[in-house]
C-alpha cells in the first residue's frame, strides 16, 4: 500500500473521532456534571438522524431541516429531563440505567409508529456532493471533509464556553462541588436542564450531520451508544477533553484495526479500552475516586 | 442491548397479537360449524413466518401481499376449500425461530408453512419441518443448506440459492471485459455462499481475485474499505449486500469517487428495491437476478399492475417469489382437489409444476429449488433494466441433498 492509502485513511479516522466526540461529549458532560448515567444518549442521536431524515425530505433542503429540527430536538430533550430525569439526580445509579433504558424502548417505539421500518437514506447537499482528487486514484468525499470542519468549530465552541464564559465556570464548579454552587445561590436545577439540553442538542446534531453518510434506521441509535461509553471511559467521565482524545484514538484504531488486522476489527476498541483503564482505572482524564 | 430492547417491542406485541388471535380464535369457534356447512369441508390452514418489523420488513410484507393476491386471483380457494391464514411476525430473529416454528407446526397444525425471509432463521424452520412436517414453501431465504443437506420432499423454494446469486456473476463480469476483481461482502453465511459461488464460475474462466474483504454483518460503515478498495485499484468489485447495507454501500462507493475508475457489480439485492433511496449513486451499477422490473413478458406485465392495484406499491423481486409461492400452493392443492392427506401426489404435482412467472419460466429442481433464468442487470434512471440473460435455466448443485 502506498503513502496515499495510509493519508485516506488518516481522514477517515479523524472525521469518525470527530463524529464520536460530539456525541460523547454530551454523555460525558452528564455524567461529570449530574451524575447522570443516560442510557438514552444514543436515542437522541437517532431522534435526530429521523429529523433531519423527515424535514429534509419535507423541506427539500438539509440545512432547512437542521435548522427546524434542532429546536425540536432541545424540546424534546428539555421534556425528558423535566418529566422524567430530574427526579433521579439523587437516586442510585441503578435508578437512573433503569429509566433511560426504558426510555430507549420508548423511542424506538415512538420511532417505528412515527416512521416505520424502513430505511431511509438522506442525500447530500448538492453543493458537497462529490468528491476531491487526492491521487491518481484515491480522492476523498467533500461531506466528510465537512463534517470535520464543523466538529472542529462545535469542539473549538465548546472549549471555550467551558473554559471562559461564565455558564461554563458554573458547569465546572458544579461538576466539581454540586453542594457549594447550591448554596452560592446557583439555580442548579436550572442549570442541569441547560447541560441536559446542551448535550441531548450535541448528540442529536451529530445524528443530523451523519444522516447523509449513515443511512437512517430503527436502531441506530444503540450502536453509537455502546461506542460512545468505550470513548468515556477511556476518556474519563466529566472529562471534555478526554472524550476528545478518547474518540480520536477510538476513530484511528477502528479505522486502521479493520483494514490492517481485520478479523480483529471488532474488538479492537474493547481491546483498547481494556487496556487504558489497566493502566489508568480512572481513564485518561478522569479524576481518581 | 438491542436485543433485550427488541423483547421489549415484541411483548408488546406479543400482548396485541395475542389478544387479537384470541378474539379471532372465538369468533372462529363461534362461526366454525357455519364454515363447515358451506363446503362440507373444513377450511385448509396457511402458516405464515415472515418478518414485518427490522431490517427485513418490507420485504416480509410484499412476500405475503402478493401470495394473497395470488390465492385472491384464485377466488380465495385452494383445491375447493376455504383458506384460513395464520399469520406469525417472525422478526428476523433467529432466536424465536424455533418457538415460533413449533407454535405454527404443532399449535395451530398448518396444512402449509411459508416463509422466511432470513437464511438463519430459515435453517431452524426447515431442520423442524422437513419429512413429517407441513408442506413448507421458503419465498425468500436462499441458504444453499435449504435444499442441500437440509433438503427434503415436503420443502420448496420459490427464491433463489445464494449459489444462484454468484455463480452466473463470474462470466458475466468476464463478458464486460474485467478481469480483476475484488470481493466485498457481509461476512455470514449467505454473503460467503455468495463470494464461494463467484469464484467457482470466475477463476477457472481466467479471472482474477485480487483481494476478498469480508466486512462484519450488520455494520454499514464502509468507508475504510473503499479506501483500501480504492488503493487496490481492481477492474470491479463483485459484492453482496441487501437493504439498509446495500443503500449504504452504493451511496458511499460513488461519494468515495470509486465510479469512474472500479465497475460496481453485486448480487440483485444490492439495487432491488430500492432507487428512491439510492438515487444517482446506483446508476451504471450492473447486478444478477432471476428477475427485473422492465422484463417484457405478459405474465410480468398482469402481475406488476395488479400488485400495485391490490397494495398501492411497487413489485419487486420479493413480492414475485411471494407470488410464486401462491401460485406453487394452487397447484399442489388443485392436482388434489383440496385432499390434503393425497400427500405424495400433492409433491409430485407441485415438483413438477412448469409455473409461467413475471420472471420468466420457473421450474424446481431434484432438491426443489428453482430452475430460472439469471439476468444482469443495469440501473438506467432508477430502475434495473435488463442488459442480457447472463445464465439460461440456472440450476442448483444441491451439495448433500438426498431427494430423490
Amino acid at each position: 500500500m502506498e503513502l496515499s492509502f495510509y493519508l485516506v485513511q488518516l481522514l477517515n479516522a479523524i472525521q469518525y473521532g470527530f463524529l464520536l466526540f460530539l456525541v460523547a461529549s454530551g454523555l460525558t458532560l452528564l455524567f461529570g456534571i449530574m451524575g447522570i448515567i443516560n442510557l438514552a444518549h444514543g436515542s437522541f442521536y437517532m431522534i435526530g438522524a429521523y429529523l433531519a431524515y423527515w424535514l429534509a425530505g419535507a423541506t427539500g433542503n438539509l440545512w432547512l431541516g437542521i435548522l427546524l429540527g434542532l429546536p425540536i430536538a432541545l424540546l424534546v430533550g428539555y421534556l425528558v429531563e423535566r418529566f422524567a430525569i430530574s427526579f433521579l439526580y439523587k437516586r442510585d445509579h441503578l435508578y437512573q440505567v433503569l429509566l433511560t433504558f426504558a426510555l430507549i424502548l420508548i423511542f424506538n417505539e415512538l420511532q417505528q409508529i412515527l416512521w416505520g421500518t424502513d430505511v431511509h437514506s438522506v442525500a447530500i447537499p448538492a453543493l458537497l456532493a462529490g468528491s476531491i482528487p487526492l491521487t491518481e486514484n484515491q480522492s476523498y468525499p467533500i461531506y466528510r471533509l465537512f463534517i470535520s470542519a464543523v466538529c472542529i468549530v462545535i469542539a473549538g465552541g465548546m472549549s471555550w464556553v467551558i473554559q471562559k464564559t461564565r455558564l461554563g465556570m458554573m458547569i465546572r464548579a458544579g461538576a466539581s462541588n454540586r453542594e457549594m454552587v447550591q448554596s452560592l445561590g446557583i439555580d442548579v436545577n436550572r442549570l442541569f436542564a441547560l447541560v441536559f439540553s446542551l448535550g441531548v442538542a450535541l448528540a442529536a446534531f451529530a445524528g443530523m450531520l451523519a444522516a447523509p453518510v449513515d443511512s437512517v434506521y430503527p436502531g441506530m441509535g444503540e450502536n453509537v451508544l455502546i461506542i460512545s461509553f468505550v470513548v468515556v471511559v477511556i476518556g474519563g467521565t466529566g472529562s471534555i477533553k478526554g472524550a476528545f482524545i478518547g474518540a480520536m484514538l477510538i476513530g484511528l484504531v477502528s479505522t486502521f484495526g479493520k483494514v490492517l488486522l481485520p478479523e480483529m476489527a471488532s474488538v479492537m476498541a474493547y481491546a483498547l479500552m481494556a487496556l487504558i483503564l489497566l493502566w489508568r482505572p480512572q481513564g485518561l482524564f478522569g479524576r481518581a475516586h | 442491548m438491542s436485543e433485550k430492547n427488541e423483547t421489549g417491542i415484541s411483548r408488546r406485541d406479543f400482548v396485541i397479537k395475542g389478544s387479537v388471535a384470541t378474539a379471532g380464535l372465538a369468533a372462529a369457534s363461534v362461526l366454525g360449524p357455519a364454515s363447515f356447512a358451506i363446503g362440507g369441508q373444513a377450511r385448509v390452514k396457511v402458516g405464515i413466518l415472515l418478518p414485518y418489523t427490522g431490517t427485513y420488513a418490507k420485504l416480509g410484507t410484499n412476500i405475503r401481499d402478493a401470495m394473497k393476491l395470488r390465492f385472491a386471483e384464485a377466488g380465495n380457494k385452494l383445491g375447493g376449500r376455504e383458506i384460513e391464514f395464520v399469520d406469525i411476525d417472525s422478526e428476523a430473529k433467529p432466536a424465536k425461530a424455533q418457538q415460533l416454528t413449533d407454535k405454527l407446526i404443532r399449535k395451530e397444525n398448518v396444512d402449509f408453512l411459508v416463509g422466511p425471509v432470513h437464511s438463519v432463521v430459515g435453517m431452524a424452520m426447515v431442520k423442524m419441518a422437513r419429512g413429517k412436517g407441513p408442506i413448507t414453501v421458503i419465498p425468500n431465504a436462499g441458504a444453499d443448506q435449504l435444499t442441500g443437506v437440509l433438503c427434503a420432499p415436503n420443502v420448496f423454494r420459490t427464491s433463489f440459492s445464494s449459489y444462484q446469486m454468484g455463480f452466473p456473476g463470474g462470466p458475466a463480469v468476464l463478458e464486460d471485459g474485467h478481469k480483476r476483481v475484488v470481493l466485498m461482502y457481509w461476512n455470514y453465511g449467505f454473503g460467503k455462499q455468495v463470494a464461494a459461488a463467484f469464484k467457482k464460475s470466475f477463476l477457472p474462466a481466467g479471472g482474477t481475485i485480487v483481494k476478498e474483504i469480508p466486512t462484519p454483518f450488520p455494520k454499514v460503515d464502509f468507508q475504510a474499505y473503499l479506501t483500501e478498495l480504492a488503493a487496490l485499484k481492481p477492474d470491479a468489485v463483485y459484492t453482496f449486500y441487501a437493504g439498509g447495507g446495500a443503500v449504504k454501500f452504493v451511496k458511499d462507493f460513488a461519494a468515495a469517487g470509486l465510479k469512474k475508475s472500479i465497475k460496481l457489480y453485486g448480487a440483485g439485492f444490492l439495487t432491488e428495491g430500492l432507487g428512491a433511496a439510492q438515487g444517482d449513486a446506483a446508476e451504471g451499477v450492473r447486478t444478477i437476478l432471476h428477475y427485473a422490473d422492465t422484463l417484457d413478458n405478459p405474465a410480468n406485465h398482469r402481475f406488476r399492475k395488479a400488485f400495485r392495484d391490490a397494495t398501492g406499491a411497487r413489485a419487486d423481486v420479493y413480492a414475485v417469489q411471494g407470488y410464486d409461492a401462491g401460485e406453487l400452493i394452487l397447484r399442489g392443492m388443485n392436482a388434489v382437489k383440496g385432499d390434503t392427506g393425497a400427500r405424495a401426489e400433492m409433491i409430485r404435482a407441485m415438483e413438477s409444476a412448469e409455473i409461467d412467472s413475471p420472471r420468466g419460466r420457473l421450474r424446481f429442481s431434484q432438491s426443489h429449488n428453482p430452475i430460472h433464468d439469471i439476468y444482469l442487470r443495469e440501473v438506467v434512471n432508477g430502475e434495473n433494466r435488463v442488459v442480457r440473460v447472463a445464465a439460461r435455466d440456472q440450476d442448483d448443485p444441491a451439495t448433500g441433498c438426498s431427494n430423490a
